[in-house]
């Protein structure tokens, strides 16, 4: 099974037993707050979603390691190594 | 053993015996680098200065292949110099006419390949040699079938990028949910495989770019190979330009949801 069709598979499982609430198949009678709690909770579940990854990308972009030592290393090394190079009769 | 075509020295198959007699004693491990390039005349001659320099500091039994796709800036003069100043036994210079792309580089390299490990990383000097053997000393410790650089964990991080690019690093977050690899840098081109395990995957690989990179994970998960990472510092383009354009991004999300959708 592909992960698409994971992910589509899950996503009707859980519309259908959404639906089956909504509609009050099992005729199990709930109070009106459940009903509205129930409705709505797909809008929430995306709201939250959509929150949490803009959340992890705010995390990670502040938190995000600019190295600059590696950088300096870097071009330190390429002066050695054009030096070296030269010594060893490279001709660019 | 690769056989050499010109008539080596005395000196040099007695220090090529002493070599192969250390490696068996050491286990007999052997690296090759694979550099695919397409003109990089001035970064080559340094990339192949450190990755050297990197070996000989830890002892590593290692080889370089150049894979110059015919680059019209001569970058191939280089690397013969490179071979000359380093020794056929260590640079192996296998060209190709034109330029035909990353994954058939890395069969091409592959099969002159004369290691057990192959490392695959890239050849603008923002991937730095000091890191094998960290790859390597991974590799050991876990026993792993392939070991990723990663520049979004533990100190791993990137030098160069402005705020957009790293924006697009929200991508990689994306690609996480979607194909939830185990794998924190998913684009990453900076492994070491061994060789079996990486000839698999080759054959099983059909994507390109940065997709090409994403798919060998995905296919690696599938196919029950074990995975290490090791924290990499990636230096954005010291000479050249970049390559992040608006095509780029829209083949990534088109191969990202093809993964998706096939795998």
């Amino acid at each position: 099974m592909t992960r698409l069709e994971k992910w589509m598979s899950t996503l009707l499982v859980l519309m259908l037993i959404w639906l089956c609430l909504v509609q009050d198949l099992l005729n199990l009678g709930y109070s009106k707050k459940f009903h509205d709690v129930i409705l709505s909770l797909p809008v929430y579940l995306l709201v939250t979603a959509g929150s949490y990854l803009l959340g992890t990308l705010g995390f990670r972009l502040a938190n995000f390691n600019d190295c600059e030592e590696a950088a300096q290393e870097l071009f330190m090394q390429i002066q050695e190594a054009q030096a070296d190079l030269s010594s060893k009769g490279l001709i660019l | 053993m690769a056989s050499h075509s010109d008539i080596p020295n005395r000196a040099g198959s007695q220090r090529r015996r002493a070599k192969e007699a250390e490696a068996e004693a050491a286990g007999a491990e052997k690296y090759s680098v694979l550099l695919p390039t397409y003109n990089e005349r001035e970064n080559l001659p340094l990339i192949v200065w450190l990755l050297v320099k990197s070996f000989e500091e830890s002892g590593n039994n290692c080889e370089i292949i150049v894979i110059d796709d015919g680059s019209p800036d001569g970058t191939q003069e280089v690397a013969k110099q490179l071979e000359k100043i380093y020794g056929s036994d260590k640079i192996l210079l296998r060209p190709r006419a034109k330029k035909l792309g990353l994954g058939t580089a890395y069969i091409h390299g592959i099969q002159h390949a004369t290691g057990n490990f192959i490392i695959i990383m890239d050849a603008d000097l923002s991937h730095h040699p000091k890191f094998i053997p960290e790859f390597i000393r991974k590799q050991k410790e876990g026993n792993f079938d392939i070991v990723c650089g990663t520049r979004y964990r533990g100190n791993g991080g990137v030098y160069g990028w402005d705020l957009k690019r790293k924006i697009i690093r929200g991508a990689n977050l994306f690609t996480q949910i979607l194909l939830r690899p185990g794998v924190s840098d998913l684009t990453g081109s900076f492994r070491l495989y061994r060789k079996e395990v990486l000839q698999k995957l080759m054959e099983k690989c059909v994507s390109k770019g940065y997709v090409f990179q994403m798919e060998m994970i995905v296919r690696a998960r599938q196919l029950n190979f074990t995975i290490g990472e090791v924290p990499i510092s990636f230096v954005d383009r010291v000479y050249g330009e970049s390559k992040l354009g608006g095509n780029e991004i829209v083949s990534f999300l088109k191969g990202l949801l093809t993964l998706f959708a096939t795998t």
